[in-house]
């Protein structure tokens, strides 16, 4: 069976879904084919999971020197008792 | 986040303990948590001191209504809900000061996205991931964004929380969490990917191509 094809807009309407495998399978099937002919497309959706990837590993923010002595030390003074 | 939380019967053990008045447990039982409020409390806060302080106050009200918590989530989410509302609420009372309108910010974008470029970005260097540089690059994309989208991409993609999980600490929907969710990376990819000064058609938004490689 031909799949229909969609347009550029609606592709990016549907990237996050897409990459995070989100999507009702009829709908993947004409992102994916649609990605294959259309190298702008595959390029927003190759840095779309470069970006999710990237942050992904939670190191993204380290927690500020110090942060859990005076963690430590407001729950002692204002907290625990 | 997962990796570092203790197993559900300790934790389970630890709360129980800390309830029936072994204070001093309470530090171990958040401990593994401490990245997770403080990153939640920024999504919403912008900036590192206050996000510290509304991270100590999340924790002081995690200690004091710990019997409120029922299991009904896991316990890192119920921290997370917590730090959010304390951030809210300060970013209420700052406004008001500032005779600032609450909503500023929070106007969802109407209309499709439109990239203005479509700068191959296939690779990932992977020296550069560990570099502080990224880091920073990143960090610096983060905060560009507006706070509506800010928020959904810190609990989603940073904290590795569901779409529902997101939604039920927003306070939001599911469709407008994928919405936001769906801005909020396009808007990063703009930002990160090379050989472009990224904008946002048809928002006020703007910001610069911070990608360091």
């Amino acid at each position: 069976m031909a799949v229909i094809e969609i347009s550029c807009v609606d592709v990016w309407r549907e990237i996050s879904n897409y990459v995070d495998n989100d999507l009702d399978p009829v709908l993947r099937e004409r992102i994916a084919e649609h990605l294959k002919a259309c190298e702008h497309c595959s390029a927003i959706v190759d840095g779309t999971r470069n970006v999710v990837r990237l942050v992904g590993d939670g190191k993204t923010f380290d927690l500020p020197n110090g942060f859990s002595d005076r963690l430590k030390q407001r729950l002692e003074k204002d907290g625990l008792r | 986040m997962a990796a570092t939380a203790p197993s559900a019967t300790t934790e389970t053990d630890l709360i129980e303990r800390v309830r029936s008045g072994a204070s001093e447990l309470f530090y171990s039982l958040i401990a593994p948590y401490q990245r997770a409020v403080f990153t939640a409390a920024l999504s919403v806060c912008g900036n590192e001191a206050d996000a510290e302080e509304v991270a100590q106050e999340a924790f002081l009200k995690a200690y004091s209504k710990l019997d409120q918590f029922r299991g009904e989530c896991k316990f890192s989410t119920w921290l997370v809900q917590i730090a959010v509302n304390e951030a809210r609420m300060r970013r209420r009372k700052d406004r008001k000061a500032l005779y600032e309108s609450v909503d500023e910010g929070y106007r969802d974008e109407s209309g499709d996205y439109f990239p203005r470029d479509f700068a191959d970005w296939r690779e990932i260097p992977s020296e550069a991931l560990e570099q502080k540089q990224l880091k920073d690059a990143l960090a610096c994309a983060i905060a560009s964004l507006k706070p509506m989208y800010r928020e959904v991409f810190i609990l989603r993609d940073v904290q590795g929380m569901n779409i529902r999980e997101t939604a039920d600490v927003l306070g939001l929907n599911e469709p407008l969490v994928r919405t936001r969710l769906l801005r909020a990376r396009l808007q990063m990819r703009d930002a990160l990917a090379p050989g472009y000064d990224g904008s946002w058609v048809g928002g006020s938004a703007s910001y610069k191509k911070v990608r360091p490689f």
